[in-house]
């Protein structure tokens, strides 16, 4: 299948597309587009998605949804995927549902509310945000994003201003065979500060394609802690890039979850200003068939920026999972202190990680270093706790879950480390061990 | 309790144990001595089920039944516990809850229910104090960053909880200074009773000093080669392990 027939495919889609009637925005699809029919999805062949072949998307037909199409979600089932005291913003394949979402009391200065909505009603903010945050290496999947992206949430907080209740935006997929190609918009003002998190979702057995673009705008001294739980179908197809630009002694605190889809590709890539601090951290688990790729970038482009990465990942069956996690130090980003490590456990023989740390230092005064670890569980660590009366099977699961809950303890807030915990245990079940014990 | 007949044991292609007997009533205390390489902590491992040894002759019933048959669970289970030489680090479990989660399944096999929650925490803050350890330790992973010491208590703490029939202590006072070496002797003491047999694996006298055993067996190149009462522990002291070589030495 080329790249042409894919467009002819998704051009159906440029109707209902929103922005229509801006002009910038319009040129802006168009090159998108033309770049698309160029590439098409990302090939093998390229270095950055050197592990991943995604050839199959192109065989597939994925409807994306008009207004009147969508599915109506069942409350209480949405319920379940809504964290306690936020406020949220719904998307269901691909689109902001206001009356499902809740921003009740939002202060008055803050902007929460849909791509769609800002482009009619702050075309310029839109606009100065639009496609400044993404990777400088482009590809497929950002062209497509940006050719057809039919809403996202768009988030702006002011200068100075704390937003003390996190926002949840939660992705919902209905539709078998559907697709939500969304674009997210954030961005924080000098001194501000905010929790952001961001949820992907499906209903049971559903195949679909989710292409979730999130761009990050951090300020001077702004502060944003993200965090990204993919918990998709095990029959769905995940593509979340999330790109930050942060300015001088900005924050950035990043926690990629990755437990769903059949193919999950996540994109963390992050350019750091003066004295900018960046913390990136992952934990992917599949098992089965499921493949997931961890794409990470750290650019320090000017001096006295800090970045700290810590990826693990659990690979059971036939899984495979990939870390690249790139950091760059450009010539001026003197005094940067940049760290890396990956862990990774194999649970069977025929599971695979491939990890791939790159650091390109092109500074001389700097502080950098990565560690990459493969292994398996430590027979002396299961003898250990079977030797205590514990059997074999909930012995290996307390250990893997050792090892993953070791990133889930770093995730600060208190109602989403709960849930990822529960997803932890429904993934490794362990006869006996109950979450209260923690 | 336990009767071990004639046990020949092989790691790889080596024969470590060459015909083990051995006898354990319940309430006694036996000591293993031996030299370096001698087979005691073989002998240990091999009752609690650890891969790697192959046994290629010899029996061994506990409480009438073939323990070798047992898969390590279900010993520990059936009351037998190892105290381990060097006890396993284990990031990201915390000791309370690989307390609980042992307790359990022990339990669990006893027929009893489950403790809840406040009377497993008064229980387990009751053990903490017969090893004086602080209850602080238990909320942190288990042995991470412990010392020697504090490794060594905390085995002594999981056997106190798990209460076993069969408490085999492999080389427990190695690394140990005076003062823990007496915490832990007060701590295996005071679970002495008419129906919980030790053996004590070890390779010096001074734990027998303050853990007074029944008999005494001496290992040498897979053999129990002497028998005795506490007082052959004390001869051993005075004339070291090369006399029993020359006599193993003089018998082949």
């Amino acid at each position: 299948m080329s790249a042409a027939n894919l467009i002819e495919r998704y051009q159906t889609l440029a109707d209902s597309l929103p922005g229509q009637n801006l002009p910038w925005l319009n040129t802006l699809r168009q090159l998108a587009l033309g770049s698309f029919e160029a590439t098409g999805f990302p090939s093998p062949r390229e270095e950055e998605w050197k592990y991943t072949n995604v050839t199959a998307l192109e065989k597939k037909r994925f409807e994306p949804s008009s207004s009147a199409s969508a599915v109506p979600v069942d409350k209480e089932w949405l319920a379940s995927h809504l964290l306690a005291d936020t406020w949220s913003l719904v998307l269901v394949d691909g689109r902001v549902d206001l009356a499902l979402s809740d921003l009740a009391g939002l202060p008055a200065t803050v902007i929460a509310t849909s791509l769609s909505a800002a482009l009619e009603n702050h075309p310029d903010r839109v606009k100065s945000l639009l496609g400044t945050a993404l990777a400088r290496e482009a590809h497929g999947f950002l062209a497509f994003n940006t050719a057809y992206f039919s809403d996202g949430a768009f988030i702006a907080i002011p200068v100075g201003f704390n937003l003390a209740k996190p926002v949840q935006i939660l992705h919902v997929s209905t539709r078998n065979e559907g697709l939500a190609n969304t674009r997210s918009l954030v961005s924080l003002g000098a001194n501000a500060s905010a929790k952001l998190i961001e949820t992907f979702v499906g209903l049971p057995d559903i195949s679909y394609l989710t292409a979730a673009v999130t761009e990050i705008r951090l300020g001077e001294n702004a502060g944003l802690d993200h965090y990204k739980l993919q918990v998709e179908t095990d029959k769905a197809y995940h593509f979340g890039g999330v790109y930050v630009k942060q300015e001088k002694s900005s924050r950035f605190k990043q926690h990629n979850l990755s437990f769903g889809g059949l193919l999950a590709r996540n994109e963390i890539h992050a350019e750091l200003a003066t004295a900018a601090e960046c913390e990136m951290n992952g934990l992917f688990l599949a098992k089965g068939r499921q493949h997931v790729d961890n794409h990470t970038l750290i650019q320090h482009t000017e001096p006295h920026g800090s970045s700290r990465e810590t990826y693990r990942g659990v690979l059971a069956d036939r899984a495979r999972g990939v870390f690249q996690g790139r950091i760059v130090v450009h010539p001026q980003a003197q005094k940067t202190n940049a760290e890396m490590n990956n862990r990774n456990l194999l649970l069977s023989e025929d599971a695979e990680i491939d990890a791939k740390p790159q650091l390109e230092i092109l500074a001389d005064d700097v502080k950098c270093s990565h560690g990459v670890a493969i292994g398996q569980l430590d027979p002396e660590s299961v003898f250990y706790l079977v030797s205590r009366g514990i059997d074999q099977e909930t012995a290996k699961n307390m250990l893997t879950f050792a090892f993953a809950n070791e990133m889930v303890d770093k995730i600060g807030l208190d109602s989403l480390r709960g849930r990822v915990q529960q997803h932890l245990l429904d993934l490794f079940p362990q006869t006996g061990i109950r979450r209260d014990w923690l | 309790m336990l009767k071990i007949e004639n046990l020949h044991v092989r790691v790889e292609d080596k024969p470590i144990l060459k015909g083990i007997t051995l006898h354990i009533k319940p309430g006694e205390v036996h000591a293993i001595m031996g030299p370096n390489g001698s087979g005691k902590s073989t002998l240990s491992h091999v009752l609690a089920g650890r891969d790697g040894y192959e046994v290629t002759a010899g029996t061994v019933i506990y409480k009438g039944k073939n323990l070798l048959d047992m898969p390590p669970e279900e010993r520990a289970r059936a009351g037998v516990f190892l105290a381990f030489q060097y006890p396993v680090e284990i990031p990201g479990v915390s000791n309370v809850y690989l307390l609980k989660a042992a307790l359990n399944a022990v339990r669990k096999h006893r027929g009893l229910p489950e403790l809840d929650a406040f009377d497993f925490l008064q229980m387990i803050k009751a053990k903490t104090k017969l090893v004086e350890m602080d209850e602080k330790f238990l909320y942190r992973a288990v042995n991470e960053g412990f010392s020697g010491g504090e490794k060594k208590r905390n085995e002594i703490l999981q056997m106190a909880v798990l209460e076993p029939s069969l408490c085999i202590l492999d080389e427990t006072d190695s690394g140990l200074d005076i003062d823990a070496l007496k915490i832990v002797s007060d701590g295996v003491n005071s679970l002495r009773s008419a129906d919980r047999s030790f053996i004590l694996v070890t390779h010096y006298q001074r734990l027998l000093d303050y853990i007074k055993p029944d008999h005494v067996h001496v290992l040498a190149q897979g053999r129990i080669v002497k028998t005795g009462d506490a007082s052959l522990a004390l001869e051993l002291e005075e004339r070291g392990y090369g006399w029993i070589d020359q006599t193993v030495g003089v018998a082949a």
